[in-house]
């Protein structure tokens, strides 16, 4: 029987892929929690590729709070380019006084090769420092990387009137040098102790359409029915 | 060469159109006439400003003190600087020579004083004067050695004066009641009897430490070795004063008069001559045009440009300084992060007490040391209500499927459809108008939604539904984990 959540070795680097550019905040939003539960309140590094902000936009000191990260753990580095980002991440995974240093690359990122990897791997296995990498918009590699996850966005939730619930994520194992691929989490973050909840599948409720508040208006959330990826909900035509 | 004032005028000449009769201030037509084959160009005062203020850099490697006199002048502050350079004949000469590298021929000359030299210059040229012989020199100079204004020099001379000793003679008195008290104390300055200070080109380093070399020197290496030594140097007076440096300047004084400037700061003082090596060094590598030896470098220089109080911290017994060794390491490592990618691209998040998303998201240099205010806590039990990432611009999206004073059913950003499944808002965040230039932007309702695949979003109407006029206009700011 797996853990109930993710445990990741500290010293050592954890990669986390997303298949979809839309991802790319919730990539963020799990690693950055990982990264809270493997370094506690001590600083860390957050490399980051431009393109991310381009893309999903600038790291936010409020919504760091509302996850429930103290904005002030953080250094942020924008880097151009991924080679950049590796030569900060070894500077970082260096540096034993740091909690966690997180990477973040954009695109295929050729320089992050089996070199790169096993030297950042090295420097976290000799300083203690764990080295979380995103990658949005890539195709997987070989990697000196400890686990490979693969992320996605859950559907939240819903709180009372349809509202957004707390964020939630799959994370499948895709590689680990342990040898235990596939495992399977469907994850809740608590922002308030800090700790990934397990959501069972049964709490993904299928997404109906949000209807303007009216009272009475109540959409029916079904219990029975298994998780399903693009779940085929009936569409309300506008107007 | 030449320049318009009404008509086209000489403002400069060389050697050769000087000797053929030609003098500044001449209409073109007029020299033309004298000379038929005079060769002219068109002045261009900002590149002779450039080029004196490379000239003035260039002469850093004498003195400190270099300051810019009129529109071609150098002034430099010697006092102190000359045994370095073997005697001030020398150092003439070889103030000389470096401007000779700009294609340059320079009349220097060294006094007293800053306004006798500058005289001396024009009027007694490569002159080097010998303490207290400023004044017995000054009183043969004609009076435009003054540098007054062409008026007041022509006032002089019709009043019979012919040299400043006829001057010197008069009473300060009738001079300063006749031209202003402005035109004494030049007189008093050129013939030694006052002196002012010099206001440098760049302001003093707190401490500097420099190398000359026999010979150019062009190896990277060992120039690094050389600065190594150099911050050896500047290490002592740092240790005496208890102090250590948060930005540190190496000059590179390149054979033919390029000075190569390399500045950084550090987030803690510092001290350590290997680690200032260290941080030149990735400055250098991250350059983005190389450090180019040429045929070798002159001298070099290191100079600490502020410094800051640093007592060493001794070893607590029981190892209680795990914290303390934590920060000095991040600290360290935010300096070689900053050497090497630059001071703007390393940052930390700034609180403001504002309620303005933008402001309110806001970072800054880590080597900035700003407080801030304090983070607010964030309410238990609820879902996050910031996004984790917010798009400086917000992107405007198309809204396909709306309803009044309700989130969009259905929008497009990006190309991409999303149905709306789960929302919550609106949450109306007024313009801070006491900040904002007028006129305010319009009010923001925002909007938490969550689309069919579990993205959420953080989108705003801008402006009023009740406000029939105009068509509320919908964008996407930011995006929640």
């Amino acid at each position: 029987m797996p853990a109930a959540h993710p445990t990741l070795e500290r010293a050592a680097i954890h990669e986390f892929y997303a298949g979809r550019t839309a991802d790319a905040a919730p990539l963020s939003g799990c690693m950055l929690a990982l990264g809270q539960i493997l370094s506690g309140d001590r600083p860390s590094l957050w490399v980051r590729q431009e393109a991310f902000d381009w893309e999903a936009g600038r790291p936010h000191a409020p919504g760091l709070c509302e996850f429930g990260l103290d904005p002030a753990r953080f250094t942020i580095l924008h880097v151009k380019d991924a080679i950049a980002a590796l030569q900060a991440g070894l500077e970082g995974a260096r540096c034993a006084g740091l909690g966690a240093v997180l990477l973040e690359l954009w695109g295929e990122a050729p320089a992050y090769d089996l070199t790169a990897s096993r030297r950042l791997a090295l420097a976290a296995r000799a300083s203690g420092v764990p080295v979380l990498i995103s990658r949005i918009a890539a195709k997987a590699r070989p990697s000196a990387a400890e686990t490979r996850w693969e992320l996605r966005a859950l559907p939240s939730r819903a709180l009372a009137a349809q509202a957004p619930g707390f964020p939630a994520f799959e994370l499948a194992l895709l590689r680990a040098r342990n040898g235990r691929e596939g495992l399977h989490y469907a994850l809740e973050w608590n922002r308030d102790d800090r700790q990934f909840l397990p959501r069972t599948t049964s709490d993904i409720a299928p997404a109906g359409p949000v209807l303007p508040p009216l009272p009475g208006a109540v959409v029916s959330v079904s219990f029975d029915r298994p998780r399903a990826p693009e779940p085929d909900f009936p569409r309300r035509e506008a107007g | 060469m030449e320049k318009e004032r009404g008509a086209l005028r000489l403002v400069a000449l060389d050697a050769a159109a000087a000797r053929s009769g030609l003098r500044v201030g001449m209409a073109l037509a007029e020299a033309r006439a004298l000379l038929p084959q005079l060769l002219t160009l068109e002045a261009h005062p900002a590149a002779d400003a450039d080029l004196l203020r490379s000239c003035a850099e260039a002469c850093e490697m004498f003195t400190p003190l270099v300051a810019l006199r009129g529109p071609d002048g150098l002034v430099l502050d010697v006092t102190g600087c000359v045994h370095l350079f073997g005697g001030e004949e020398a150092m003439l000469q070889r103030a000389r020579r470096r401007m000779a590298a700009f294609g340059l021929t320079a009349c220097a000359a060294l006094a007293g004083t800053p306004d006798a030299a500058w005289a001396f210059a024009r009027y007694r040229r490569n002159r080097v004067a010998a303490p207290g012989e400023d004044e017995t020199l000054a009183r043969d100079l004609p009076l435009q050695a003054l540098d007054a204004d062409s008026e007041t020099t022509l006032a002089l001379s019709r009043a019979g004066f012919r040299s400043l000793a006829d001057l010197a003679e008069r009473p300060s008195r009738l001079l300063a009641a006749r031209f202003g008290s402005g035109l004494v104390e030049r007189l008093y300055r050129v013939l030694g009897w006052e002196d002012i200070r010099l206001t440098p080109l760049r302001p003093l380093p707190d401490i500097v430490a420099e190398k000359h070399f026999p010979e150019p020197l062009g190896h990277v290496e060992s120039l690094l070795g050389v600065l190594e030594r150099l911050a050896r140097d500047v290490a002592g007076p740092l240790e005496r004063r208890g102090t250590g440096g948060r930005a540190f300047e190496a000059s590179f004084f390149r054979s033919d008069g390029a000075v190569r400037r390399i500045t950084m700061e550090t987030g803690a003082p510092l001290r350590d001559p290997a680690t200032i090596v260290r941080l030149v060094k990735l400055r250098i590598e991250a350059l983005a045009d190389p450090l180019d030896p040429g045929f070798g470098f002159d001298a070099l220089r290191l100079g600490v440009l502020r410094s800051e109080a640093f007592a060493p911290r001794q070893k607590e017994l029981d190892g209680r300084d795990a914290q303390a060794d934590q920060d000095r390491a991040l600290a360290a490592l935010i300096d070689r992060l900053v050497a090497r990618f630059g001071r703007e691209n390393v940052r930390r998040f700034i609180a403001r007490d504002t309620h303005d998303p933008v402001l309110a998201g806001g970072t800054i240099s880590s080597l900035s040391t700003h407080p801030g205010a304090s983070w607010p806590e964030p309410e238990t039990g609820q879902p996050p209500a910031r996004p984790l990432t917010l798009f400086t611009h917000p992107q405007p999206i198309e809204v396909l499927a709306e309803v009044p004073d309700s989130p969009p059913l259905r929008f497009r950003w990006r190309r991409m459809l999303h149905e709306v499944t789960r929302a919550e808002g609106p949450e109306r965040i007024a313009p801070e108008w006491w900040r904002e230039a007028s006129p305010a932007p319009a009010t923001r309702d925002y909007y938490r939604i969550e689309d069919q695949a579990g993205h959420r979003f953080w989108i705003f109407r801008e402006g009023l539904y009740e406000d029939r006029n105009t068509q509320p206009r919908w964008f996407l700011h930011g995006l929640f984990p």
